[in-house]
Protein backbone atom coordinates (compact mmCIF):
# COMPACT_ATOMS: atom_id res chain seq x y z
CA UNK A 1 0.00 0.00 0.00
CA UNK A 2 1.25 3.01 -0.96
CA UNK A 3 1.92 6.17 1.34
CA UNK A 4 -1.03 8.18 0.22
CA UNK A 5 -3.24 5.59 0.17
CA UNK A 6 -2.67 4.64 3.90
CA UNK A 7 -2.80 8.01 4.72
CA UNK A 8 -6.37 8.32 3.00
CA UNK A 9 -7.24 4.95 4.83
CA UNK A 10 -6.54 6.90 8.32
CA UNK A 11 -8.36 9.61 7.75
CA UNK A 12 -11.06 7.44 6.74
CA UNK A 13 -11.34 5.64 9.61
CA UNK A 14 -10.18 8.71 12.10
CA UNK A 15 -11.64 11.29 10.56
CA UNK A 16 -14.56 11.43 13.43
CA UNK A 17 -12.41 10.70 16.08
CA UNK A 18 -9.59 13.44 15.20
CA UNK A 19 -12.26 15.86 14.05
CA UNK A 20 -13.73 15.40 18.01
CA UNK A 21 -10.38 16.51 19.67
CA UNK A 22 -9.45 19.17 17.34
CA UNK A 23 -10.51 21.84 19.13
CA UNK A 24 -8.81 21.06 22.17
CA UNK A 25 -5.63 20.40 20.11
CA UNK A 26 -6.12 23.27 18.14
CA UNK A 27 -6.77 25.91 21.07
CA UNK A 28 -3.80 24.12 23.67
CA UNK A 29 -1.89 23.70 20.62
CA UNK A 30 -1.88 28.00 19.61
CA UNK A 31 -2.48 28.96 23.22
CA UNK A 32 -0.21 27.47 24.92
CA UNK A 33 2.41 25.86 21.97
CA UNK A 34 3.19 29.28 20.86
CA UNK A 35 4.06 31.05 24.26
CA UNK A 36 5.81 27.93 24.90
CA UNK A 37 8.01 27.80 22.00
CA UNK A 38 8.71 31.77 22.41
CA UNK A 39 9.38 31.09 26.21
CA UNK A 40 11.98 28.55 25.33
CA UNK A 41 13.74 31.07 23.16
CA UNK A 42 13.15 33.77 25.20
CA UNK A 43 15.10 32.08 28.15
CA UNK A 44 17.91 31.78 25.55
CA UNK A 45 18.37 35.50 25.62
CA UNK A 46 18.83 38.09 27.28
CA UNK A 47 15.08 40.15 26.82
CA UNK A 48 14.60 42.67 29.66
CA UNK A 49 11.98 45.78 29.57
CA UNK A 50 15.15 47.90 28.69
CA UNK A 51 15.80 46.48 24.98
CA UNK A 52 12.63 43.93 24.32
CA UNK A 53 10.65 45.25 21.11
CA UNK A 54 8.47 48.45 21.90
CA UNK A 55 6.69 51.76 21.20
CA UNK A 56 7.00 54.82 22.70
CA UNK A 57 4.93 57.43 21.48
CA UNK A 58 5.33 57.47 17.66
CA UNK A 59 8.71 55.75 17.96
CA UNK A 60 9.20 52.62 17.19
CA UNK A 61 12.25 51.10 19.07
CA UNK A 62 13.43 47.26 17.85
CA UNK A 63 13.94 44.43 19.69
CA UNK A 64 18.13 44.68 20.45
CA UNK A 65 18.61 41.46 22.94
CA UNK A 66 20.85 38.80 21.87
CA UNK A 67 20.94 35.31 21.91
CA UNK A 68 23.20 33.86 24.88
CA UNK A 69 22.61 30.54 25.35
CA UNK A 70 22.04 28.65 28.00
CA UNK A 71 23.66 31.44 29.82
CA UNK A 72 20.45 32.06 31.99
CA UNK A 73 20.18 28.37 33.19
CA UNK A 74 23.72 27.91 34.20
CA UNK A 75 23.20 31.54 36.48
CA UNK A 76 20.06 30.21 37.86
CA UNK A 77 21.33 27.01 38.56
CA UNK A 78 24.41 28.18 40.86
CA UNK A 79 22.33 30.69 42.05
CA UNK A 80 21.61 30.06 45.59
CA UNK A 81 18.68 31.89 45.72
CA UNK A 82 16.95 29.61 43.42
CA UNK A 83 17.88 26.49 45.64
CA UNK A 84 16.18 28.34 48.47
CA UNK A 85 13.10 28.80 46.67
CA UNK A 86 13.07 25.51 45.49
CA UNK A 87 13.78 23.81 49.23
CA UNK A 88 10.87 26.10 50.12
CA UNK A 89 8.54 25.41 47.42
CA UNK A 90 9.19 21.20 48.04
CA UNK A 91 8.27 21.97 51.85
CA UNK A 92 5.35 24.11 50.58
CA UNK A 93 4.01 20.74 48.36
CA UNK A 94 5.19 18.38 50.26
CA UNK A 95 3.50 20.16 53.54
CA UNK A 96 0.37 21.12 51.52
CA UNK A 97 -1.14 17.55 50.02
CA UNK A 98 0.29 15.53 52.75
CA UNK A 99 -2.02 17.54 55.63
CA UNK A 100 -4.52 17.96 53.08
CA UNK A 101 -4.70 14.87 51.78
CA UNK A 102 -4.28 13.05 55.55
CA UNK A 103 -7.28 15.71 57.01
CA UNK A 104 -9.38 14.45 54.23
CA UNK A 105 -8.64 10.99 54.47
CA UNK A 106 -9.91 11.28 58.54
CA UNK A 107 -12.93 13.33 57.33
CA UNK A 108 -14.14 11.21 54.66
CA UNK A 109 -14.00 8.72 57.11
CA UNK A 110 -15.55 9.66 59.39
CA UNK A 111 -18.44 10.82 57.15
CA UNK A 112 -18.94 7.89 55.19
CA UNK A 113 -21.06 6.02 57.93
CA UNK A 114 -24.26 6.29 58.98
CA UNK A 115 -25.55 8.72 61.70
CA UNK A 116 -27.66 11.88 62.56
CA UNK A 117 -26.33 15.11 60.59
CA UNK A 118 -24.39 13.62 58.09
CA UNK A 119 -25.73 15.79 55.12
CA UNK A 120 -25.21 19.36 56.89
CA UNK A 121 -21.15 18.17 58.12
CA UNK A 122 -20.79 16.92 54.21
CA UNK A 123 -22.79 20.38 53.03
CA UNK A 124 -20.27 22.52 55.79
CA UNK A 125 -16.84 20.18 55.30
CA UNK A 126 -17.15 21.33 51.23
CA UNK A 127 -18.31 24.74 51.76
CA UNK A 128 -14.93 26.18 51.34
CA UNK A 129 -15.01 25.08 47.80
CA UNK A 130 -18.05 26.60 47.00
CA UNK A 131 -16.41 30.43 47.41
CA UNK A 132 -13.53 31.34 44.97
CA UNK A 133 -10.37 31.13 46.30
CA UNK A 134 -9.18 34.47 45.71
CA UNK A 135 -12.48 35.58 47.82
CA UNK A 136 -11.02 33.20 50.72
CA UNK A 137 -7.92 34.35 50.70
CA UNK A 138 -9.10 37.91 51.11
CA UNK A 139 -10.96 36.67 54.12
CA UNK A 140 -7.79 35.01 55.35
CA UNK A 141 -5.85 38.41 54.71
CA UNK A 142 -8.55 40.05 57.45
CA UNK A 143 -8.31 37.14 60.05
CA UNK A 144 -4.90 37.25 59.54
CA UNK A 145 -4.53 40.81 60.45
CA UNK A 146 -1.75 41.52 63.25
CA UNK A 147 -3.70 44.27 65.12
CA UNK A 148 -7.19 44.04 64.41
CA UNK A 149 -7.72 40.41 62.94
CA UNK A 150 -10.10 38.47 64.71
CA UNK A 151 -7.37 35.37 65.37
CA UNK A 152 -5.44 38.25 67.18
CA UNK A 153 -7.98 39.62 69.57
CA UNK A 154 -9.20 35.55 69.73
CA UNK A 155 -6.02 35.38 71.58
CA UNK A 156 -6.03 38.53 73.43
CA UNK A 157 -9.41 37.56 74.54
CA UNK A 158 -7.75 34.65 76.47
CA UNK A 159 -5.16 36.23 77.90
CA UNK A 160 -2.32 35.45 74.72
CA UNK A 161 0.25 37.60 72.90
CA UNK A 162 -0.78 38.25 69.63
CA UNK A 163 0.71 36.22 66.73
CA UNK A 164 2.21 38.20 63.79
CA UNK A 165 0.25 35.98 61.83
CA UNK A 166 1.73 37.33 58.08
CA UNK A 167 4.51 39.63 59.60
CA UNK A 168 7.30 36.56 61.31
CA UNK A 169 8.93 34.47 58.51
CA UNK A 170 8.03 31.49 60.21
CA UNK A 171 4.32 32.04 61.11
CA UNK A 172 3.96 33.23 57.65
CA UNK A 173 4.90 29.85 56.12
CA UNK A 174 2.75 28.15 58.92
CA UNK A 175 -0.37 30.90 57.76
CA UNK A 176 -0.32 30.10 53.47
CA UNK A 177 -0.18 26.31 54.70
CA UNK A 178 -2.72 26.64 56.38
CA UNK A 179 -4.94 28.71 54.12
CA UNK A 180 -4.44 25.90 51.14
CA UNK A 181 -4.95 23.24 53.13
CA UNK A 182 -8.37 24.93 54.23
CA UNK A 183 -8.98 25.64 50.59
CA UNK A 184 -7.44 21.81 49.13
CA UNK A 185 -9.39 19.82 51.40
CA UNK A 186 -12.95 19.84 49.99
CA UNK A 187 -11.83 18.60 46.85
CA UNK A 188 -9.56 15.59 48.17
CA UNK A 189 -12.59 14.72 50.72
CA UNK A 190 -15.37 14.39 47.68
CA UNK A 191 -12.82 12.43 45.65
CA UNK A 192 -11.94 10.21 48.47
CA UNK A 193 -15.77 10.33 49.73
CA UNK A 194 -16.24 8.80 46.41
CA UNK A 195 -13.69 6.42 46.58
CA UNK A 196 -14.96 4.76 49.65
CA UNK A 197 -18.53 4.33 48.41
CA UNK A 198 -17.00 2.56 45.38
CA UNK A 199 -16.19 -0.06 48.41
CA UNK A 200 -18.25 -2.72 49.02
CA UNK A 201 -19.51 -3.07 52.06
CA UNK A 202 -19.82 -7.14 52.72
CA UNK A 203 -15.88 -6.74 52.56
CA UNK A 204 -15.98 -4.99 55.76
CA UNK A 205 -19.01 -7.17 57.16
CA UNK A 206 -16.91 -10.40 56.17
CA UNK A 207 -13.69 -8.76 58.23
CA UNK A 208 -15.86 -7.83 61.02
CA UNK A 209 -16.87 -11.42 61.24
CA UNK A 210 -13.37 -12.85 61.18
CA UNK A 211 -12.82 -10.66 63.96
CA UNK A 212 -10.58 -7.85 62.73
CA UNK A 213 -10.54 -4.65 64.15
CA UNK A 214 -11.00 -1.15 63.32
CA UNK A 215 -7.58 -0.52 62.32
CA UNK A 216 -7.01 -3.53 60.48
CA UNK A 217 -10.11 -2.77 58.30
CA UNK A 218 -8.96 0.45 57.26
CA UNK A 219 -5.21 -1.20 57.05
CA UNK A 220 -6.32 -3.73 54.76
CA UNK A 221 -9.85 -2.81 53.05
CA UNK A 222 -9.84 1.00 52.85
CA UNK A 223 -6.56 2.22 52.10
CA UNK A 224 -6.01 -0.62 49.04
CA UNK A 225 -10.06 0.45 47.63
CA UNK A 226 -8.46 4.19 47.80
CA UNK A 227 -5.77 3.58 45.96
CA UNK A 228 -6.59 4.43 42.30
CA UNK A 229 -8.41 7.50 43.85
CA UNK A 230 -5.63 8.68 46.11
CA UNK A 231 -2.72 7.69 42.84
CA UNK A 232 -4.91 10.62 40.69
CA UNK A 233 -5.40 12.86 43.21
CA UNK A 234 -2.36 12.80 45.31
CA UNK A 235 -0.63 13.76 41.64
CA UNK A 236 -3.03 16.67 40.51
CA UNK A 237 -3.24 17.72 44.11
CA UNK A 238 0.55 17.84 43.94
CA UNK A 239 0.95 19.56 40.68
CA UNK A 240 -1.66 22.24 41.57
CA UNK A 241 0.33 23.11 44.96
CA UNK A 242 3.49 22.99 43.36
CA UNK A 243 2.08 26.10 41.24
CA UNK A 244 -0.61 27.66 43.44
CA UNK A 245 -0.14 30.85 42.52
CA UNK A 246 -3.37 32.92 44.24
CA UNK A 247 -2.82 32.11 47.75
CA UNK A 248 0.54 33.18 48.30
CA UNK A 249 0.99 36.13 45.93
CA UNK A 250 -2.89 37.65 47.32
CA UNK A 251 -1.81 36.51 50.87
CA UNK A 252 1.92 37.84 51.37
CA UNK A 253 3.40 38.71 48.04
CA UNK A 254 5.71 36.20 48.72
CA UNK A 255 6.63 38.30 51.97
CA UNK A 256 7.97 38.53 54.35
CA UNK A 257 11.29 39.30 52.31
CA UNK A 258 10.91 36.67 50.51
CA UNK A 259 10.31 34.08 53.02
CA UNK A 260 7.03 32.70 51.29
CA UNK A 261 7.95 32.98 47.85
CA UNK A 262 7.87 29.94 45.93
CA UNK A 263 8.96 29.16 42.80
CA UNK A 264 6.24 30.59 40.83
CA UNK A 265 6.13 33.72 42.11
CA UNK A 266 9.34 34.47 42.19
CA UNK A 267 9.48 34.11 38.30
CA UNK A 268 6.36 36.04 38.28
CA UNK A 269 7.89 38.55 40.12
CA UNK A 270 11.13 38.97 38.07
CA UNK A 271 9.02 39.36 35.13
CA UNK A 272 6.16 41.65 36.34
CA UNK A 273 6.77 43.75 39.74
CA UNK A 274 10.52 43.82 39.57
CA UNK A 275 12.19 46.54 37.98
CA UNK A 276 13.99 46.43 34.92
CA UNK A 277 11.20 43.46 34.43
CA UNK A 278 13.37 40.64 33.30
CA UNK A 279 11.78 38.66 30.72
CA UNK A 280 14.46 36.17 29.97
CA UNK A 281 15.31 35.22 33.18
CA UNK A 282 11.39 35.18 34.11
CA UNK A 283 11.37 32.39 31.14
CA UNK A 284 14.33 30.46 32.50
CA UNK A 285 12.68 29.78 36.15
CA UNK A 286 9.46 28.90 34.21
CA UNK A 287 11.34 26.22 32.26
CA UNK A 288 13.00 24.83 35.23
CA UNK A 289 10.00 24.51 36.90
CA UNK A 290 8.06 22.98 34.44
CA UNK A 291 11.47 20.58 34.17
CA UNK A 292 11.04 19.55 37.99
CA UNK A 293 7.55 18.88 37.60
CA UNK A 294 7.83 17.00 34.56
CA UNK A 295 10.85 14.74 36.82
CA UNK A 296 7.88 14.34 39.75
CA UNK A 297 5.25 13.07 37.13
CA UNK A 298 7.19 10.57 35.18
CA UNK A 299 8.44 9.41 38.84
CA UNK A 300 5.70 9.09 40.43
CA UNK A 301 3.79 7.25 38.11
CA UNK A 302 6.61 5.12 37.60
CA UNK A 303 6.39 4.30 41.50
CA UNK A 304 2.46 3.71 40.89
CA UNK A 305 3.02 1.41 38.21
CA UNK A 306 5.70 -0.92 40.62
CA UNK A 307 2.47 -1.38 42.62
CA UNK A 308 0.89 -2.96 39.79
CA UNK A 309 -1.28 0.38 38.99
CA UNK A 310 -2.01 0.35 35.16
CA UNK A 311 -2.01 4.49 34.27
CA UNK B 1 -23.26 3.72 53.19
CA UNK B 2 -24.78 0.49 52.93
CA UNK B 3 -22.41 -0.81 55.40
CA UNK B 4 -24.57 -2.05 58.56
CA UNK B 5 -22.25 -1.57 61.53
CA UNK B 6 -22.22 -2.93 65.04
CA UNK B 7 -24.26 -0.06 67.48
CA UNK B 8 -21.30 2.49 68.29
CA UNK B 9 -20.50 3.31 71.49
CA UNK B 10 -21.97 6.32 73.07
CA UNK B 11 -18.13 7.71 73.49
CA UNK B 12 -17.50 7.19 69.99
CA UNK B 13 -20.42 8.90 68.88
CA UNK B 14 -19.43 12.09 71.00
CA UNK B 15 -15.85 11.35 69.53
CA UNK B 16 -17.27 11.53 65.59
CA UNK B 17 -19.71 14.73 66.70
CA UNK B 18 -17.33 16.19 68.28
CA UNK B 19 -14.67 15.72 65.72
CA UNK B 20 -16.73 16.63 62.84
CA UNK B 21 -17.81 19.65 64.82
CA UNK B 22 -15.02 21.04 65.06
CA UNK B 23 -14.09 20.75 61.34
CA UNK B 24 -16.89 21.87 60.54
CA UNK B 25 -16.50 25.24 62.47
CA UNK B 26 -13.31 25.62 61.00
CA UNK B 27 -15.17 25.33 57.58
CA UNK B 28 -16.86 27.48 57.85
CA UNK B 29 -16.13 30.59 60.16
CA UNK B 30 -14.19 32.76 57.52
CA UNK B 31 -17.32 32.60 54.68
CA UNK B 32 -19.49 33.07 57.78
CA UNK B 33 -17.19 35.91 59.13
CA UNK B 34 -17.13 37.79 56.07
CA UNK B 35 -20.60 37.50 55.81
CA UNK B 36 -21.11 39.09 59.30
CA UNK B 37 -18.26 41.60 58.13
CA UNK B 38 -19.82 42.73 55.34
CA UNK B 39 -23.34 44.20 57.34
CA UNK B 40 -21.20 46.00 59.94
CA UNK B 41 -20.37 49.78 59.62
CA UNK B 42 -17.13 50.76 57.52
CA UNK B 43 -15.01 51.66 60.83
CA UNK B 44 -16.70 48.88 62.69
CA UNK B 45 -14.87 46.02 59.89
CA UNK B 46 -12.20 44.75 62.77
CA UNK B 47 -14.63 44.79 65.92
CA UNK B 48 -14.68 41.08 66.98
CA UNK B 49 -18.73 42.15 68.14
CA UNK B 50 -21.34 40.37 66.18
CA UNK B 51 -22.81 42.86 64.01
CA UNK B 52 -24.20 45.88 66.70
CA UNK B 53 -25.22 48.94 63.74
CA UNK B 54 -26.77 46.43 61.30
CA UNK B 55 -26.10 48.40 58.24
CA UNK B 56 -26.17 48.05 54.21
CA UNK B 57 -23.78 50.81 53.48
CA UNK B 58 -21.34 48.77 52.05
CA UNK B 59 -23.69 46.93 49.68
CA UNK B 60 -25.13 50.50 48.33
CA UNK B 61 -21.79 51.46 47.95
CA UNK B 62 -20.43 49.01 46.18
CA UNK B 63 -23.45 48.50 44.01
CA UNK B 64 -23.21 52.38 43.33
CA UNK B 65 -20.40 54.13 43.97
CA UNK B 66 -17.92 51.66 42.14
CA UNK B 67 -17.55 49.86 38.66
CA UNK B 68 -18.08 46.73 40.36
CA UNK B 69 -21.40 46.08 38.05
CA UNK B 70 -19.40 46.80 35.00
CA UNK B 71 -16.51 44.09 36.61
CA UNK B 72 -19.11 41.31 37.51
CA UNK B 73 -20.98 41.93 34.15
CA UNK B 74 -17.46 41.61 32.38
CA UNK B 75 -17.04 38.49 34.60
CA UNK B 76 -20.22 36.62 33.59
CA UNK B 77 -19.79 36.96 30.17
CA UNK B 78 -16.23 35.67 30.48
CA UNK B 79 -17.22 32.76 32.30
CA UNK B 80 -20.52 31.58 30.85
CA UNK B 81 -18.15 31.84 27.17
CA UNK B 82 -15.75 29.58 29.09
CA UNK B 83 -18.25 27.40 30.61
CA UNK B 84 -20.39 26.45 27.53
CA UNK B 85 -17.22 26.09 25.41
CA UNK B 86 -15.21 24.27 27.89
CA UNK B 87 -18.02 21.54 28.74
CA UNK B 88 -18.67 21.22 25.04
CA UNK B 89 -15.00 20.70 23.99
CA UNK B 90 -14.31 18.73 27.22
CA UNK B 91 -16.85 16.42 26.14
CA UNK B 92 -16.34 15.67 22.69
CA UNK B 93 -12.13 15.19 23.77
CA UNK B 94 -13.53 12.91 26.46
CA UNK B 95 -15.59 10.96 23.99
CA UNK B 96 -13.33 10.07 21.74
CA UNK B 97 -10.32 9.17 23.90
CA UNK B 98 -13.14 6.90 25.75
CA UNK B 99 -14.67 4.87 22.50
CA UNK B 100 -11.94 5.22 19.88
CA UNK B 101 -8.52 4.05 19.28
CA UNK B 102 -6.84 6.46 17.18
CA UNK B 103 -3.14 7.43 16.44
CA UNK B 104 -2.07 10.07 18.35
CA UNK B 105 -4.22 9.27 21.21
CA UNK B 106 -1.62 8.45 23.93
CA UNK B 107 0.19 11.79 23.27
CA UNK B 108 -2.97 13.44 23.64
CA UNK B 109 -4.15 12.09 26.83
CA UNK B 110 0.16 12.90 28.13
CA UNK B 111 -0.48 16.50 26.99
CA UNK B 112 -3.99 16.74 28.76
CA UNK B 113 -1.64 15.78 31.74
CA UNK B 114 1.00 17.59 31.04
CA UNK B 115 -1.08 20.86 30.07
CA UNK B 116 -1.50 20.94 34.07
CA UNK B 117 1.61 21.69 34.85
CA UNK B 118 2.14 25.03 33.08
CA UNK B 119 3.14 27.29 35.24
CA UNK B 120 1.33 30.84 34.99
CA UNK B 121 4.92 32.37 35.11
CA UNK B 122 5.92 30.20 31.81
CA UNK B 123 2.90 31.44 30.11
CA UNK B 124 2.09 34.74 30.90
CA UNK B 125 4.33 37.14 29.36
CA UNK B 126 4.89 35.36 25.66
CA UNK B 127 0.88 34.88 26.03
CA UNK B 128 0.68 38.59 26.68
CA UNK B 129 2.41 39.29 23.98
CA UNK B 130 0.58 36.83 21.30
CA UNK B 131 -3.13 38.21 22.66
CA UNK B 132 -1.79 42.02 21.98
CA UNK B 133 -0.59 40.67 18.43
CA UNK B 134 -4.13 39.27 17.71
CA UNK B 135 -6.11 41.86 19.55
CA UNK B 136 -7.36 40.03 21.82
CA UNK B 137 -6.02 41.75 25.09
CA UNK B 138 -8.68 43.66 26.94
CA UNK B 139 -11.44 41.55 25.14
CA UNK B 140 -13.14 38.72 26.66
CA UNK B 141 -12.58 36.67 24.35
CA UNK B 142 -8.63 36.29 25.36
CA UNK B 143 -9.49 35.72 28.65
CA UNK B 144 -12.05 32.70 27.44
CA UNK B 145 -9.43 31.13 25.24
CA UNK B 146 -6.82 31.58 28.21
CA UNK B 147 -9.29 29.59 30.57
CA UNK B 148 -10.15 26.40 28.31
CA UNK B 149 -6.63 25.82 28.18
CA UNK B 150 -6.86 25.64 32.21
CA UNK B 151 -10.07 24.04 32.35
CA UNK B 152 -10.28 21.69 29.49
CA UNK B 153 -8.04 19.37 30.62
CA UNK B 154 -9.41 18.13 33.15
CA UNK B 155 -12.34 18.35 32.27
CA UNK B 156 -11.61 16.15 29.11
CA UNK B 157 -10.37 13.30 31.54
CA UNK B 158 -13.09 13.27 34.13
CA UNK B 159 -15.54 13.35 31.22
CA UNK B 160 -13.57 10.07 30.09
CA UNK B 161 -14.12 8.56 33.23
CA UNK B 162 -17.67 8.90 32.78
CA UNK B 163 -18.13 7.89 29.23
CA UNK B 164 -16.10 4.60 30.33
CA UNK B 165 -18.71 3.80 32.87
CA UNK B 166 -21.39 3.72 30.16
CA UNK B 167 -21.80 0.68 28.03
CA UNK B 168 -20.32 0.61 24.78
CA UNK B 169 -23.60 -1.66 23.44
CA UNK B 170 -25.59 1.80 23.18
CA UNK B 171 -23.10 3.71 20.78
CA UNK B 172 -23.20 0.20 19.08
CA UNK B 173 -26.85 -0.11 19.20
CA UNK B 174 -27.20 3.81 17.98
CA UNK B 175 -24.69 2.81 15.27
CA UNK B 176 -27.15 -0.01 14.21
CA UNK B 177 -30.20 2.22 13.95
CA UNK B 178 -28.12 4.60 10.83
CA UNK B 179 -26.99 7.10 13.62
CA UNK B 180 -23.40 8.87 13.00
CA UNK B 181 -20.70 8.54 15.07
CA UNK B 182 -21.22 12.32 15.80
CA UNK B 183 -25.47 11.16 16.31
CA UNK B 184 -24.73 8.66 19.12
CA UNK B 185 -22.56 10.63 20.89
CA UNK B 186 -25.32 13.53 21.01
CA UNK B 187 -28.12 11.53 21.45
CA UNK B 188 -27.59 8.71 22.48
CA UNK B 189 -24.11 8.94 24.92
CA UNK B 190 -24.31 12.74 25.87
CA UNK B 191 -27.96 12.60 27.82
CA UNK B 192 -26.77 9.65 29.61
CA UNK B 193 -23.61 11.65 31.28
CA UNK B 194 -25.58 14.61 32.33
CA UNK B 195 -23.67 14.43 35.88
CA UNK B 196 -20.54 14.70 34.05
CA UNK B 197 -21.57 17.60 32.24
CA UNK B 198 -22.77 18.91 35.93
CA UNK B 199 -19.82 18.79 37.53
CA UNK B 200 -17.23 19.74 34.02
CA UNK B 201 -19.63 22.31 34.31
CA UNK B 202 -18.88 23.62 38.06
CA UNK B 203 -15.08 22.64 37.76
CA UNK B 204 -15.27 25.16 34.55
CA UNK B 205 -17.17 27.57 36.15
CA UNK B 206 -14.75 28.04 39.21
CA UNK B 207 -11.91 27.88 37.37
CA UNK B 208 -13.08 31.09 35.58
CA UNK B 209 -15.35 32.65 38.29
CA UNK B 210 -11.70 32.10 40.33
CA UNK B 211 -9.08 32.99 38.26
CA UNK B 212 -6.55 35.53 39.25
CA UNK B 213 -3.19 35.77 37.45
CA UNK B 214 -4.09 36.16 34.27
CA UNK B 215 -7.14 38.28 34.80
CA UNK B 216 -5.30 41.00 36.44
CA UNK B 217 -2.51 40.51 33.62
CA UNK B 218 -4.61 40.57 30.46
CA UNK B 219 -7.86 43.40 31.45
CA UNK B 220 -6.55 46.44 32.46
CA UNK B 221 -8.26 49.46 32.60
CA UNK B 222 -11.56 50.32 35.35
CA UNK B 223 -14.37 48.95 32.57
CA UNK B 224 -12.21 45.88 31.47
CA UNK B 225 -11.54 44.50 34.91
CA UNK B 226 -12.95 41.28 35.59
CA UNK B 227 -13.73 40.55 39.79
CA UNK B 228 -10.50 38.91 40.58
CA UNK B 229 -8.94 41.96 39.32
CA UNK B 230 -11.46 44.74 40.55
CA UNK B 231 -11.39 43.32 43.89
CA UNK B 232 -7.98 43.24 44.35
CA UNK B 233 -8.11 47.56 43.85
CA UNK B 234 -10.23 48.07 46.95
CA UNK B 235 -7.67 46.71 49.62
CA UNK B 236 -4.49 47.78 47.12
CA UNK B 237 -5.11 51.75 47.00
CA UNK B 238 -8.27 53.05 47.75
CA UNK B 239 -6.69 52.80 51.40
CA UNK B 240 -7.68 49.34 52.76
CA UNK B 241 -11.20 49.53 52.12
CA UNK B 242 -12.29 46.62 53.94
CA UNK B 243 -15.77 47.35 54.17
CA UNK B 244 -16.55 47.35 50.25
CA UNK B 245 -14.00 44.64 49.90
CA UNK B 246 -16.19 42.19 52.10
CA UNK B 247 -19.42 43.30 50.69
CA UNK B 248 -18.53 42.81 47.08
CA UNK B 249 -16.96 39.32 48.24
CA UNK B 250 -20.14 38.17 49.48
CA UNK B 251 -21.89 39.19 46.34
CA UNK B 252 -19.33 37.48 44.10
CA UNK B 253 -19.72 34.01 46.31
CA UNK B 254 -23.04 33.71 46.15
CA UNK B 255 -23.23 32.74 42.18
CA UNK B 256 -20.35 30.61 42.90
CA UNK B 257 -22.40 29.34 45.96
CA UNK B 258 -25.67 28.55 44.21
CA UNK B 259 -23.76 26.97 41.25
CA UNK B 260 -22.55 24.21 43.55
CA UNK B 261 -25.55 23.63 45.06
CA UNK B 262 -26.74 22.69 41.96
CA UNK B 263 -23.99 20.45 41.32
CA UNK B 264 -22.64 19.38 43.97
CA UNK B 265 -25.25 16.23 44.17
CA UNK B 266 -23.13 14.83 41.19
CA UNK B 267 -19.74 16.03 42.56
CA UNK B 268 -19.36 12.79 44.18
CA UNK B 269 -20.02 10.44 41.28
CA UNK B 270 -18.68 12.65 38.75
CA UNK B 271 -14.87 12.94 40.65
CA UNK B 272 -15.04 9.27 41.13
CA UNK B 273 -15.69 8.31 37.60
CA UNK B 274 -13.15 10.85 36.92
CA UNK B 275 -10.45 10.14 39.02
CA UNK B 276 -10.29 6.06 39.12
CA UNK B 277 -9.73 5.78 35.29
CA UNK B 278 -10.64 3.42 33.16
Amino acid sequence: MTLTARIRRAIGTHWYAWTMVAPVVLVIGVIIGIPLVRGVYLSLTDANEANVERSIGMNHIPATYHFTGLDNYRAVLTDGVFWDRLGWTVVWTVGCVSLTFLTALALANLLNRRMRGRTFYRLALILPWAIPAFVSVFTWRMLYNEKNGILNKLLAGGGLDAVPWLNDPTWAKLSVIAVNVWLGVPFMLVALLGGLQSIPGELYEAAEMDGAGAWQRFRHITVPGLRAVSGTVILLSTIWTFNMFPVIFLLTRGGPGDATEILVTYAYRLSFVDSPRNFSASATWGMVILAVLALVAVGYRRALRKQGEVW
Amino acid sequence: MARTRSERHWSASVGLHLALVLAAVVAVFPPLWLLVTSFKPKNDAFTTSVVTHFTLDNYTHVLTGTSFLTWFGNSVVVVALTTVIGVFTAATTGYAVSRFRFPGMRPLLWLLLITQMFPVAVLIVPLYNLLASLGLLNQPLGLVLTYLTIAVPFCAWMMKGFFDTIPVEIDEAGRVDGLTPFGTFWRLVLPLARPGLAVTGFYTFVTAWAEVAYASAFMTGEDNLTLAGGLQTFVNQYNNDWGSMTAAAVIIAVPAALVFAFAQRHLVAGLTAGTTKG
